[in-house]
């Protein structure tokens, strides 16, 4: 008791001589909020995240789910992954905040404050999945630099906000546009402020999408700031990278966008296959567009044990970047035999679809339930790791849960 | 030079006088912190006010790093623009430090390590070694549950 209304009481005072500066406002502050400043706070409490997922990185903050938290039809925030690449900014001033068309290929350099943006064009809803092009990682040899994602790198939330497509037209887009490139608030670790942390984008066709959103939504919410909070560029299929967070400003280039993460091995993976642990020079290189297909098993978690005579059903989602997954099939006996699952459409384009199937097992023992999607253009899941490539990117192997039969 | 003489002895007595009533106050001072010292002591610890850098089971707590030479290089040098839990996490051979470090150096603000960059290369390698994972890693640490259906 003591020792907790110590704390209360030396909270403030220690959180300002930790930041270096003094909290304005503090007394007005809830007391459930913690400044972003702050390393070592709770992450669950900060990001109101499950506390079963998994951080992997508290400087940037990444944080990922597991595949049975992963459940949801739509995935709430509290198990949707965190991938930063810099510092979260603090306080985004929503009143102030304006995104503003710029580059060499607009016809008028725009800028539009963030309530013009919301009364001006017409508002669209997707359910939309985003995967870090890293999602995986961890399952490479030799291992790949970076944030070791197991599985749970991808969500699929319901986004909201005006299509990109319409903003761009407003502003003009000239006939030699290749590509847009996003800018945003978020800070470099470094603290230099002349450096961006990221600064990706898409060629025109993805930008001109349908569903690729400026987004001020999420589950029909204020987007949460650790996701982007007020406005997030959302272009569902491609590495999440793409779809930047707290964007305040979007270039229309006549050229491949040459931000910060868009060169060098960042979301690039070799033209042409290459042997594992291979050196590949820059130049060959190729940039990641569409994520691969890909499932998850996400009921029942990995180690159920069930009595001989019980039919095991499974479920989960399947998704194939910018394609739509076609088939979707479970193996019980390491692939020789597969047998097809109950594959539902998805509630739009680029979003996740829901499989479902009921297993029988004649004998008892151990077992392992693999799952594995194809897409439209008939590519399958690979049961061995894809490819390997110097950061690891595009593991899409098949998910696999352990079963024992008692 | 009486009135010296006789100030100069005032002024002793005083300094003798001043210095008696500091060694006192000093000493009640000192006495009464003891004692609330010990109080707290019986109290409470306050695990939050321990050394930082404190070490257990061989882990540095603060950090997660293994607690071996080179460490103190490596958290001063790789943990002010980064979390340690993202160095622990990746695996790599020599040549392959060698190259993210100077991918930091070159796109990052990371500052010339000197000769600490062996130390701390050296450091890596030994404490965090390449585990070799083949095409395909067997599923493991599964915890077991009864699923009712």
């Amino acid at each position: 008791m003591k020792r907790r209304s110590f704390i209360e009481k030396t909270t403030l005072a220690s959180m300002s001589s930790l930041l270096g500066v003094d909290i304005v406002m503090g007394a007005k502050m809830p007391s459930d909020y913690l400044p972003l400043g702050l390393q070592d706070p709770n992450p669950f409490e900060l990001f109101s995240k499950d506390t079963r997922m998994t951080v992997l990185n508290s400087k940037p903050w990444n944080i990922e789910a597991k595949a049975h938290l992963l459940d949801d039809a739509v995935t709430p925030n509290k198990f949707m992954f965190i991938r930063n690449n810099g510092i979260i900014p603090e306080k985004p001033d929503t009143k102030a905040w304006q995104l503003t068309i710029d580059g060499e290929s607009v016809k008028e350099q725009k800028s539009y404050p963030l309530s013009e943006l919301k009364s001006k064009f017409k508002h669209y809803t997707y359910q939309l999945t985003l995967e870090c092009g890293g999602n995986g990682r961890s399952e490479f040899d030799p291992p790949a630099k970076g944030n070791q994602w197991t599985i749970g790198a991808v969500s699929c939330a319901n986004w909201t906000g005006v299509r990109l497509r319409d903003v761009l037209e407003d502003a003009g887009i000239k006939d030699d546009a290749v590509y847009i490139g996003y800018h945003a608030a978020d800070k470099h670790l470094s603290h230099n402020p002349q450096k961006e942390p990221i600064s990706r984008g898409a060629p025109m066709a993805k930008a001109l999408q349908d569903e690729t959103l400026l987004a001020f939504q999420m589950n029909g919410k204020d987007i949460p700031l650790a996701h982007g909070y007020p406005l997030r560029l959302v272009a569902g299929g491609w590495p999440a990278s793409v779809s930047g967070k707290w964007v305040n400003r979007i270039s229309i280039r006549n050229k491949e966008h040459d931000g910060p993460k868009m060169g060098g091995t960042a979301y690039r993976i070799p033209c042409k296959p290459v042997a594992p642990g291979a050196k590949v020079a820059d130049a060959d290189m190729c940039i990641i567009e569409s994520m691969p297909v890909k499932s998850l098993i996400t009921y029942p978690m990995s180690g159920a044990v069930l009595k001989k005579g019980n039919s095991l059903k499974i479920r989960g989602h399947a998704w194939a970047g910018e394609l739509e997954v076609i088939r979707m099939e479970y193996s019980i006996d390491f692939g020789a035999t597969w047998k097809k699952c109950i594959l539902n459409k998805p509630a739009n384009r680029l979003a996740w679809q829901h499989f479902t199937a009921s297993i029988d097992f004649s004998k008892k023992g151990y077992y392992e339930v693999w799952a594995k999607a194809t897409d439209s253009q008939g590519k399958s899941q690979p049961m061995l790791l894809p490819g390997w490539n110097p950061k690891g990117y595009l593991n899409n192997a098949c998910h696999r849960i352990a079963v024992k039969i008692k | 030079m009486k009135d010296d003489k006789l100030s100069k002895g005032i002024r002793r007595s005083y300094r003798t006088l001043i210095v008696i009533s500091a060694l006192v106050v000093a000493i009640v001072v000192a006495s009464v912190y003891y004692l609330d010292n010990r109080k707290a002591e019986l109290v409470a610890v306050e695990p939050d006010a321990e050394d930082p850098d404190r070490v257990e089971n061989g882990i540095h707590i603060r950090t997660g790093f293994i607690d071996a030479p080179g460490m103190e290089e490596t958290i001063i040098n790789c943990t002010s623009c980064h979390s340690a839990e993202l160095v622990i996490q990746n695996r790599m051979n020599k040549e392959r430090w060698h190259a993210t470090i100077d991918w930091m150096q070159e796109s990052q603000n990371l500052w010339d390590l000197g000769e600490n960059e062996e130390i701390i290369v050296n450091y890596l390698i030994k404490n965090y070694p390449v585990i070799a994972k083949g095409r395909r890693a067997e599923l493991k640490n599964i915890e077991w549950y009864d699923l009712q259906n």
